[in-house]
C-alpha cells in the first residue's frame, strides 16, 4: 500500500506566540487545534483521529482527547522527538488510506521559554532505567555539544567550514525579516555568526535555533473531504521515517536517519530531489540542515558546505529555497521541536500563502524534513513530500 | 589543567553493567564480546545488539583515537566531550582530560584514565597517549 494520493493536508495553523507566560500547554494545544480546523473549514466534531507526541501533557492522546473534547476511533502517539510530526503526517495518511479515520488532527505545543529552559545547554536528566544513561551522563552531553561533535567531524572529514555553516543562518535570517511573528527578524551576516560566542566548538550562538513557546497543528483528511473544502489542495505524495543510533559503538556522525527516510519518501512520491521547488529542513542547528540536505540528495555527501554557501538557500537567490518563515534558527522552535512547523511552511508555499517576498514561484512540489532527539547519539528522522494539486 | 574541577555526575550501575563499573574501580576498561558472532559492542549489553547472542566481558587495551569532540564553552568550567574509537573497534562517548582544551584534536592518540565521579565511582576518560 502506498500513501501517494491517499490523503491531503486540509488545514494548518501556527500559534503566533513566542512567549506564552499566561497560557497552559494544554491550552496552546487547543488553540492550535481550533486554528487548524478553522483553516480547513472543519470542526471539532469532524475529527476522528488524533496524533500527538511527547510534548502533550499527561497520558498523551488520552489526556488531550479529553481536554480537546474529541470523540476518536484512531490515536497515535509516536514519539520520535522533533521529527514526530512528519511521522504523524505519514501515519495519518496511512490510517486514512486504511479507513481507520477520515479527519486526523495533529497538535504540538510547549512553553520552554516561559519555563526558563536552557534547552541546548542543560544536562540531560534521563533516569537510570534508560540503558545508555550511565555511559553518557558522566561526560556532560547536552544538546549543543552533541550536534557540535557532528559538525566537528564533518569539518575534519570533508573540510566544511564555520563560514559555510553560517550561510545557513544568514539565509534563514533573510527570510525571517518578512515574518512578523519571527522571534529574530534582523538580517545577519556570516561575520555576525562567526562573531557570536562559541557555545560548543565549533557551533556559535547564531548556529543554534531560538528557544520559544508556541505550537502548531495540521489537519489531514481523505481526498473526498479535502475536495469538498474551500482550501487549496495539498496532497501527500510520499513519506519516510527512520531512527538512527550509535549502533553498538559503530559510530558515524556524518549522516542522519534522513539518509534512510529521504530515499523512501522520494521513491513513494516518484520524484527526485531535482523536482523539489521548496524544502523545509529542520534547523535545530546549522549543522542539522547541512547533514539533512546531503542525506536528502540535494548534493553529495560531504559537499553540503559548498552547497549552502553564497546564499544558495535564499528564496529568489539560490537553487534550494529553504525555511522561508525563518525556521527554527530565527522564527520559532515551539516545545523544542521543529518538525511540525516545517510542514506548515511547506503547505504555505504550496498554497501560495508564504510571504510574497519569499514565495517560491510555481511551487507545486515541496519537501519537509525533520529530525528529533540528538544527531550525536540517537534520533528520529521523517521526510514528507507534498504536492499542490 | 583544564577541567579537573568539573563535577562528574555519578553513573548508576545495574545488574547488567555492574562488572563494568567494578572493573573501573580497579582501573580496567571492559568491553563485551558476543559468544555467538564474536563481535564487540558498546555500551555493554546482556544480549549482543548485532545477533542477540549471549555476551561475555573482556578487558580493552585502553588505547584509542579521538573520533570527534567539542568544547562546551557555556559550562563552568568548560570541558571536552568526545567520541573515542578504541583500538578494538567500538567508539565510545567520554571526556578528554589532562590536556589544554585548545589542544584537543580529532585523530589524536589517547589512553584511558579513570577520574572519580561525585560519589567516588571512577569513570573512564581519555588523556593524550604517551
Ligand atoms: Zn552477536
Amino acid at each position: 500500500m502506498s500513501i501517494n494520493g491517499a490523503a491531503y493536508i486540509a488545514g494548518i495553523y501556527e500559534h503566533p506566540t513566542r512567549l506564552a507566560q499566561d497560557k497552559t500547554v494544554a491550552q496552546l494545544h487547543a488553540e492550535v487545534a481550533k486554528g487548524a480546523l478553522d483553516d480547513a473549514g472543519l470542526t471539532r466534531a469532524d475529527v476522528d483521529g488524533y496524533f500527538c507526541a511527547g510534548d502533550a501533557p499527561g497520558l498523551g492522546p488520552l489526556s488531550m482527547a479529553e481536554y480537546l473534547g474529541l470523540k476518536l476511533r484512531h490515536v497515535d502517539s509516536t514519539e520520535t522527538g522533533g521529527s514526530s510530526y512528519g511521522v504523524h503526517v505519514s501515519h495519518a495518511a496511512q490510517a486514512i488510506a486504511a479507513g481507520k479515520c477520515s479527519v486526523a488532527l495533529i497538535t504540538l505545543a510547549g512553553r520552554p521559554k516561559a519555563e526558563g529552559m536552557a534547552t541546548g545547554t542543560r544536562p540531560f536528566a534521563f533516569p537510570p532505567v534508560v540503558p545508555d544513561a550511565q555511559f553518557e551522563t558522566p561526560y556532560g552531553p547536552v544538546i549543543a555539544n552533541m550536534y557540535a561533535m557532528c559538525a566537528m567531524r564533518h569539518m575534519y572529514q570533508f573540510g566544511t567550514t564555520s563560514e559555510q555553516l553560517a550561510w545557513i543562518k544568514v539565509a534563514a535570517s533573510h527570510h525571517a525579516q518578512h515574518n512578523p511573528h519571527a522571534l529574530r527578524r534582523e538580517v545577519v551576516t556570516v561575520e555576525d555568526v562567526l562573531a557570536s560566542p562559541l557555545i560548543a566548538d565549533p557551533l556559535h550562538r547564531l548556529d543554534c535555533c531560538v528557544i520559544t513557546d508556541g505550537g502548531g497543528a495540521i489537519v489531514v483528511t481523505t481526498p473526498e473531504i479535502a475536495k469538498s473544502l474551500k482550501r487549496p489542495l495539498v496532497k501527500v505524495r510520499g513519506a519516510g521515517e527512520a531512527p538512527k543510533h550509535l549502533n553498538g559503538g559503530r559510530v558515524d556522525l556524518t549522516y542522519t536517519g534522513t539518509a534512510v527516510s529521504g530515499p523512501i519518501a522520494f521513491a513513494e512520491a516518484g520524484v527526485t530531489p531535482a523536482d523539489i521547488k521548496y524544502a523545509s529542513i529542520y534547523d535545530s542547528f546549522t549543522i542539522s540542515v547541512l547533514l539533512q540536505i546531503e542525506d536528502l540528495g540535494f548534493c553529495d555527501k560531504g559537499a553540503g558546505g559548498r552547497f549552502v554557501a553564497d546564499g544558495n538557500l535564499i528564496s529568489g537567490v539560490g537553487m534550494l529555497p529553504f525555511n522561508t518563515d525563518g525556521g527554527g534558527l530565527c522564527s520559532n522552535h515551539p516545545a523544542n521541536r521543529g518538525g511540525l512547523t516545517k510542514v506548515l511552511e511547506a503547505v504555505r508555499q504550496l498554497r501560495g500563502e508564504a510571504h510574497p517576498a519569499v514565495q517560491v514561484r510555481n511551487c507545486d512540489l515541496a519537501l519537509a524534513n525533520g529530525t528529533g532527539g540528538s544527531l550525536g547519539t540517537r534520533h528520529g528522522a521523517a521526510t514528507v513530500i507534498l504536492e499542490r494539486e | 589543567m583544564s577541567d579537573q574541577q568539573r563535577t562528574i555526575p555519578a553513573p548508576v550501575a545495574n545488574v547488567e553493567t555492574k562488572p563494568y563499573w567494578d572493573a573501573a574501580r580497579e582501573g580496567r576498561l571492559l568491553l563485551k564480546r558476543c559468544i555467538a558472532c564474536h563481535q564487540l559492542h558498546f555500551y555493554p549489553r546482556a544480549l549482543c545488539p548485532f545477533c542477540y547472542g549471549e555476551t561475555a566481558w573482556e578487558e580493552a587495551s585502553g588505547n584509542g583515537r579521538i573520533y570527534s569532540f567539542s568544547i562546551t564553552r557555556k559550562a563552568a568550567p568548560p570541558y571536552a566531550i568526545a567520541f573515542v574509537t578504541l583500538e578494538e573497534g567500538p567508539t565510545i562517548m567520554s571526556n578528554i582530560v589532562d590536556i589544554p582544551l585548545d589542544e584537543v584534536r580529532i585523530g589524536q592518540r589517547v589512553r584511558v584514565v579513570f577520574k572519580p565521579s561525585e560519589d567516588g565511582q571512577p569513570v573512564p576518560m581519555f588523556a593524550p597517549a604517551g
